[in-house]
């Protein structure tokens, strides 16, 4: 398999005006696909940009090796490297017609002027915008100058295609709509897509695969239903969904391998899997959604089954959302969990009554097992 | 609701433009006055074939005026094009690059727009005498081959004192410029080079013209620092103006005044316009 990017060990390092040193990228490893739609995803800070800066050339590794399809780029200049860059704030130029944007790439490839003419009107046309070639930048909407940066890197027909946030400017409903066409878009050029953003919503639903970013390191690079169902840490559960946090100490290992059984606070046991070795003793977490959780109060008793781990509490919070009801319920070890429960009845009544003395469960089998 | 102004502040509005402008109306008054002796004003003159233009009429036909406005204006125009050009290098230089002594060399480059010119023109005088000297006696350079005062020294000494003018207002310019834009031109092929001509210089334009303006203005203006550092064959209008005056005010000297005001005005105009379209 041909990679179209692929970064070995690469680490940025910035001296500040004040002299300090920012780790801005510490050992990156990455190899993304081509064809793919792959978005680094992380919050803010943690050197996304820098990342997708290094692969367009604005700044060159502190160490380490970045190929574009195979061929080290080394200090090879942003203009002669074969991908192109949707910038976060578009970075139109605001001197030049939406037609004469688009067709810089095109001019600065010295091609016939029938043909700039050409593929600019199809790149307009590919993101709806025909007949806006004479409009300058500053006289469109926010979602339509989006969509001329887009253009504009599109008509180079790059081997891949570098987006720095670049819904963040847009509102929340204009936002789900370019989701889609982007991701429609990705799918009909068959372009290489690296995707930076900070929304891990947005992540999910668009990228074929995710690096999950935190501090300048990659935590896990997986696709969205590995990272959702398989965290490999704190963090990354944390950061991706919405989870649930039980601390517990490991009991032994089981005879099957990568499954431990734990205690929980409280005192609850439960078997639950874990990739890293465990030592007995040890502290861990234990991570659930809580859409895997149920809620058994007096009004409603959740599925039963014996791998099932039963946990009493107290009902402390109902918060009703449409789709779903969420529970805050106040284990009687200390923390606080969520239970999601969705609300598929005719009318959905509520399980439990506010103060309430519940049992939170949930299947072992759901449960992982993080270390840090 | 209406807000009621003291009555004295627009006292004061009004007799602060009485002192900035009624010299000058004056001046320009006395430009037609029918005595040769510009002390008193005795009516317009009317002189065939003129008329009340007549001390106009007589500048243009007076050599030494017509060589000293071409002096000032081939100064003027050297120096605009050399301290444009050098100002907003140094603007761009301090704006995007981090080197060893900037905040030094950032004050540094503004210090001549608050030294008193006098001082300034001192200083390159004795600058440019001590390094002729040197030259002149190390290459053994006799007669018309020997560096000395002219047009090139002004020439040097305007475009130094410009220079500040021109990074300062250049400058106030790249404060709002983007350079996410100068990347997407790389981003999209386009050389250093390129990326300057069609990307940055556009978008800087308006403060480099502006610059460029002030620069020739000043140049145009200027009498302490072409006094000091100018040569036989290089007076410029306010060494010649200010030669006039030791002799006798004419009303030919207010004439030449009075179109320089005029020039001097029309290019003020011409700035306000280019930076209101900053905006
Ligand atoms: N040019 C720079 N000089 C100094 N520090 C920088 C520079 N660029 C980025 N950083 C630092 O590197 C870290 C990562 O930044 P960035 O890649 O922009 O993060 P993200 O895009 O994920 O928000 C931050 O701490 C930021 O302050
Ligand atoms: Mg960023």
């Amino acid at each position: 398999m041909k990679y179209a990017i692929e970064m070995r060990n690469v680490s940025k390092r910035f001296t500040t005006a004040a002299g300090t040193e920012v780790v801005a990228v510490d050992n990156v490893t990455l190899e993304i696909l081509d064809g793919e739609f792959f978005s680094l995803l992380g919050p803010s800070g943690c050197g996304k940009t820098t990342s997708l800066r290094m692969i367009a050339g604005f700044e060159l590794p502190t160490a380490g090796e970045i190929y574009i399809h195979g061929k080290p780029m080394d200090a090879t200049p942003p203009n002669k490297r074969p991908v192109n860059t949707v910038f976060q704030n578009y970075a139109l130029f605001p001197h030049m017609t939406i037609g004469q944007n688009v067709a810089f790439g095109l001019e600065m490839e010295r091609l016939p002027r029938a043909e700039i003419t050409r593929r600019v009107g199809e790149a307009l046309e590919l993101v709806r915008l025909s007949g806006y070639e004479n409009r300058k930048p500053h006289q469109l909407s926010g979602g339509q100058q989006q969509r001329v940066a887009l253009a504009r890197a599109l008509v180079k027909r790059p081997e891949v295609l570098l987006l720095d946030e670049p819904l963040g400017a847009l509102d929340l409903k204009l936002r789900k709509e370019m989701q889609l066409e982007l991701k429609k878009l990705q799918r009909e050029v068959g372009i290489t897509f690296v995707y930076v953003t900070h929304d891990q919503e947005e992540a999910l639903t668009m990228s074929d695969r995710i690096a999950v970013m935190n501090g300048g390191r990659v935590l896990q690079v997986g696709t969205a239903a590995e990272i959702y169902e398989r965290p490999v840490n704190r963090f990354v559960a944390d950061f991706i969904g919405e989870t649930n946090f039980l601390k517990g100490t490991v009991v032994m290992a089981t005879d099957e391998p990568d499954r431990y059984l734990v205690r929980l606070e409280g005192g609850a046991m439960l078997m639950a899997s874990c990739e890293h070795p465990l030592q007995p003793g040890q502290q861990v977490v234990v991570a659930i959604r809580p859409e895997k959780m149920h809620l058994n109060g007096s009004r409603r008793f959740g599925p039963y089954a014996d791998n099932h781990v039963h946990i009493p509490g107290r009902v402390q919070e109902i918060v009703y959302i449409g789709t779903d009801t969420h529970y805050d319920v106040a284990l009687e070890a200390g923390p606080i969990v969520r239970v999601r429960e969705q609300n598929s009845g005719v009318f959905s009544p509520r399980l439990a009554l506010l103060g309430e003395a519940v049992s939170v469960s949930f299947d072992a089998a759901v449960a992982r097992i993080l270390v840090d | 609701m209406k807000h009621r102004r003291p009555f004295w502040l627009y006292l004061i509005v009004v007799l602060v433009y009485i002192f900035l402008y009624a010299p000058i109306l004056v001046l320009i008054i006395y430009s037609f006055n029918a005595s040769r002796v510009n002390v008193r004003f005795e009516g317009i003159v009317n002189i065939e074939p003129c008329g009340p233009f007549y001390w106009f009429c007589q500048l243009s036909r007076n050599h030494e005026v017509i060589n000293a406005a071409r002096n000032s204006l081939i100064i003027a125009s050297i120096s605009t094009l050399g301290s444009t050009v050098i100002g907003t290098m140094a603007a761009l230089a301090l704006q995007r690059y981090e080197f060893p002594l900037k905040r030094f060399s950032e004050g540094a480059l503004y210090i001549p727009i608050v030294i008193p010119e006098l001082v300034m023109g001192i200083g390159i005088l004795v600058l440019f005498t001590t390094v002729f000297r040197a030259i002149n006696t190390a290459l053994d350079l006799q007669g018309n081959a020997r560096l000395g005062m002219g047009l090139g020294t002004v020439i040097v000494s305007h475009i130094a004192f410009s220079i500040p003018f021109v990074a300062l207002v250049v400058r106030a310019r790249l404060h709002g410029f983007d350079r996410a834009i100068e990347e997407a031109a790389r981003d999209l092929g386009a050389t250093e080079w390129i990326t300057f001509w069609r990307i940055t210089l556009p978008n800087i334009a308006p403060g480099v013209l502006a610059g460029a303006l002030l620069a020739f203005t000043l140049s145009l203006d200027d009498f302490v620092i072409t006094f000091f550092t100018t040569g036989p064959g290089a007076t410029t209008l306010p060494i010649y103006v200010y030669g006039l005056l030791r002799r006798t005010i004419t009303p030919e000297v207010n004439a030449l005044s009075t179109i320089w005001i005029l020039l001097v005005f029309l290019l003020l105009v011409v700035i306000q316009r280019v930076q209101g379209q900053q905006r």
